[in-house]
């Protein structure tokens, strides 16, 4: 039955939404981290979705492509500046009395949440739907 | 065994399994919702119903050595790519709501082709014992 794909693509989706999701909690946890040295900065991370062709769930037979899962590339961090903040009193201030605080945007990273929650959502949908379809198949002339 | 199914179901068991498809499509293209350069596609239900039924207008590809790729069973031939209704600046041209309403009514056209086949076994059923 390759109804079965469609829970291995729903779920790669699902997967890499959480993992999305996972990266705006870090990023918003240390939206307000300091460091004494431009380098050591928290940036924001980023996911890197790709679709994957490869035949979900088996089989790499010739209608294998129809089914195109999620695959997350790697997390990349913003190269956005990083901001330097006059905190003289700071414990981690470096030599000019400098500290280097995250390049974390929050209206962005509350975007990304609400959009991948979203996505999440419709994936679950999508599961529930197909579930419901394989039991109604199971029943067939019942 | 075949022919009594094809006689007795008709189109729906194709019907049945061009909807299946198509809900796997659909579903890539709800969960690559968020990919970068994504193209979101769809099953060309008209066509790829004649074809399965053999009535399409083109010749269809015949199998002449063993070991060639069925094209009965390459249902992707029928996948076109989606005309977007507005544009994206990191090119995935999925619109998650019309590929959710689209995704709603294959279900729904699953269920009606279930139902056919269903009512079809309950008449053969029917036919067996007499009604009794």
């Amino acid at each position: 039955m390759s109804m079965f794909k469609i829970f291995d693509v729903a779920g790669s989706g699902m997967a890499a939404q959480s993992l999305r999701l996972n990266t705006v909690a870090s990023n918003l946890a240390n939206a307000d981290s300091v460091s004494s040295t431009p380098e050591g900065a928290y940036r924001a991370k980023e996911p890197l979705f790709a679709a994957v062709q490869r035949a979900m769930g088996g089989t790499g037979n010739a209608d294998g492509d129809s089914a195109v899962g999620v695959q997350v590339k790697g997390v990349t961090e913003s190269q956005a500046d990083v901001q330097a903040r006059y905190e003289p009193g700071n414990p981690m201030a470096d030599g000019d009395g400098y500290v280097y605080g995250s390049n974390v945007n929050p209206i962005d990273e509350l975007v990304n949440m609400i959009s991948a929650s979203r996505s999440y959502q419709n994936n679950v949908e999508a599961m529930n739907t197909t579930k419901q379809l394989m039991l109604k198949t199971l029943d067939l002339g019942k | 065994m075949s022919s009594i199914n094809d006689n007795l179901f008709g189109l729906h068991t194709q019907a049945l399994d061009l909807w299946q498809r198509r809900s796997e499509v659909l579903a890539s293209n709800l969960a690559n919702a968020d990919t970068p350069g994504y193209l979101a596609r769809d099953v060309d239900f008209k066509k790829a119903l004649a074809s399965a039924s053999g009535q399409s207008d083109s010749l269809p590809l015949t199998i002449t050595q063993a070991g060639q790729i069925n094209p009965q069973a390459q249902g992707t031939q029928q996948l076109a790519y989606r005309v977007p209704s507005q544009p994206s600046m990191d090119g995935n041209t999925v619109d998650a709501q019309a590929e959710q309403a689209s995704f709603a009514a294959n279900g729904v056209h699953y269920q009606a082709s279930l139902s056919f086949i269903t009512a079809q076994i309950h008449m053969l059923r029917t036919a067996i014992t007499g009604g009794q």
